[in-house]
């Protein structure tokens, strides 16, 4: 027994001292445990390993030479700033979204939340061409952008703009439900001692959600930074100027190039793996914020 | 007394955060959305039904909803035993699957789209076992049914693991000690318990992998009438000029998307009727905004 304590988790805590009857055999439960591995193992490290080992199939120099390459510095480029754009336009939009809906009862409110969720439920390809209907040579701005010379689809700001879209209720989401936990009092007291609005929000609301904003924000930007589909219909595939990262990988897997395609895959895999690193961290930390936070006004406000 | 629009509240910032939120939300999602409708209108009734009643159309549904349904059942099983370990059990390295589960989120689709063709194509890791035994696994329908398996992992996963979390442990001990044995208190208390959570993650993955398109170009092989998925289609009509055919296309993606998203809220809201219904405190945020409503009143 004092061996296995260390290892000991919240669940198995909560497990010591029952009867044999709540659990499972000691078989049953090996079984479950070699499927689980091996059903993750499968899909989860498999295809994480697959990518690695083919990047660096042909030595790390080959590796650093297919990234160290015009094409796929350009779109590097182009993934950093558009995930700039649309990331920082979503997070204003989900702390405006999440004040208005989890801090006051109007009518419509849930329609609201349901359209906020929208994006998430329209297949990438769909969200990509709803922007093409509008602004491309035969959609109903088409003539106009012509005749102006402005450029949209098949250009960056058709990037953007549905990077945005597939993005856009990753903060919302995360933030309605947290504020709504919260509930108001702590802003109540504030402007009951007399603080601004604004000085409301920075100094009481903003450091209470800030694990769950900063959250929305490492998820959103995992997604704009990888988006394919919706991408792939707005972007027009030209080389070196309006190719994102993922859209590159296709372009040189296409072209048997695999070394390349996924040495280049390889820098959204890492990215992957430090998206889920930042995300454990964030839900440890917001865990233990929400367990010694009980309300303590008196330092928020000072 | 008068139904008003809003409800009484010392708190500022009401008309400049949902007018922004109103605003934002028109100009990215809900007035490009329409356009799709208004395009869609230009083409009479018999143009449409023509477009998506093709064979090719259908044969491309028949592959995204099977697919979609396979891919997603395999989640409602292994994401259950994953769930249900990940929760229950402690052993080495459980921390460490409990935070790959969300890789299909974080990892693009064009990376696991080439990893998984990689992997099952004939002279991958596991193709070349699948080959010896006469079994395609990439460049088939069975490929696409992997690729949308990936998609859907975390859904079934992460909308179980909560539940199992929080159910008295109570229960399953007042089965056990009245005599039944591990297998009927699962299926008599547990599972009761956590299938409104269970059928709300295999209908999560069933959208997500309807509309996926990223890593199943890659695996699929893509030829029509057997390996094309419908987001697909509606790209090849886009790269052929057929405006009009890819839009019809999108609309009927879209109404089965709206259809399953109100499913989805439905049987969510089924699943938090089930969660509080078993405890003394009522802790949904509709209580908690409810109990501050009043306060706020008085």
């Amino acid at each position: 027994m004092a061996g296995a304590t260390t290892l000991m988790t919240r669940s198995a805590k909560r497990q010591v001292g029952k009867t044999r009857a709540t659990t499972e055999s000691k078989f049953v439960r090996g079984m479950l445990i070699g499927v689980t591995v091996l059903f993750l193992g499968l899909f989860l490290f498999m295809p994480l390993a697959v990518v690695f080992a083919t990047a660096l199939q042909k030595g790390i120099a080959t590796y650093f030479a297919s990234l160290n390459e015009h094409d796929a510095l350009a779109a590097i480029r182009l993934t950093l700033i558009t995930a700039a754009i649309a990331v920082p336009l979503n997070l204003i939009f989900g702390v405006a979204a999440a004040w208005a809906v989890a801090k006051f009862e109007f009518i419509g409110k849930s329609l609201l939340i349901t359209l906020i969720d929208l994006p998430f439920s329209v297949s990438p390809v769909v969200s990509g061409l709803i922007y093409v209907l509008i602004f491309g040579l035969q959609g109903l701005l088409g003539p106009w952008l012509a005749r102006h010379d402005i450029k949209i689809i098949f250009a960056v700001p058709g990037i953007v703009l549905a990077t945005t879209f597939v993005t856009f209720p990753f903060v919302a989401r995360e933030l309605i439900p947290l504020i709504q936990a919260q509930g108001s009092e702590e802003e109540e007291a504030a402007l009951t001692l007399g603080a601004g609005g604004w000085q409301t929000f920075f100094r009481v609301t903003l450091p209470n959600i800030k694990w769950g904003l900063l959250y929305g924000v490492i998820l959103c930007n995992a997604r704009a930074m990888g988006e394919f589909g919706a991408v792939s219909v707005v972007s027009g595939h030209i080389r070196g100027l309006t190719n994102t990262i993922p859209l590159h990988v296709e372009i040189l897997y296409n072209e048997y190039q695999f070394v390349a395609a996924f040495a280049v895959a390889s820098l959204l895999a890492l990215l992957a793996l430090l998206t889920l690193v930042l995300k454990t961290a964030v839900e440890w930390r917001s865990h233990q914020q929400l367990a010694e936070n009980e309300p303590n006004w008196s330092t928020a406000i000072a | 007394m008068t139904i008003r629009f809003k409800q009484r509240s010392i708190l500022p910032g009401f008309g400049l955060t949902l007018g922004f939120t109103i605003l934002y939300l028109s100009l990215i999602v809900l007035i490009p959305l329409s356009a799709t409708f208004l395009k869609a209108s230009s083409l009479t009734w018999a143009q449409f039904w023509h477009t998506v009643s093709s064979p090719r159309a259908v044969a491309s549904y028949r592959l995204s909803f099977g697919a979609s349904f396979i891919g997603a059942f395999i989640n409602l099983i292994f994401g259950l035993v994953v769930a249900w370990v990940l929760v229950r059990y402690s052993f080495p390295g459980r921390r460490l699957l409990d935070a790959m589960v969300d890789l299909p989120f974080a990892l693009p689709t064009a990376v696991a789209g080439i990893a998984l063709t990689t992997i099952y194509s004939k002279n991958g890791w596991v193709g070349r076992y699948l080959d010896s035994l006469g079994i395609k696994g990439a460049y088939s329908p069975l490929g696409v049914v992997i690729a949308l398996t990936f998609i859907g992992l975390p859904f079934v996963v992460r909308t179980v693991q909560p539940v199992l979390e929080d159910l008295e442990r109570e229960t399953e001990e007042a089965a056990a000690s009245l005599g039944a044995t591990r297998w009927q208190t699962f299926r008599r208390v547990v599972l009761p318990a956590i299938l409104p959570a269970l059928l709300t993650g295999f209908a999560l993955a069933f959208a997500r992998a309807l509309g996926e398109y990223g890593s199943v170009v890659f695996i699929s092989g893509n030829m029509p009438m057997h390996t094309e998925i419908t987001p697909l289609l509606i790209i090849t009509k886009l790269e052929q000029y057929d405006y009009a055919g890819a839009t019809a296309i999108a609309v009927v993606m879209l109404l089965i998307s709206f259809a399953l998203l109100l499913g989805i809220n439905l049987l969510q809201k089924w699943s938090a009727e089930r969660l509080t219904m078993g405890r003394g405190e009522p802790q949904e945020p509709q209580a908690l905004a409810s109990a501050e409503l009043t306060l706020q009143e008085s």
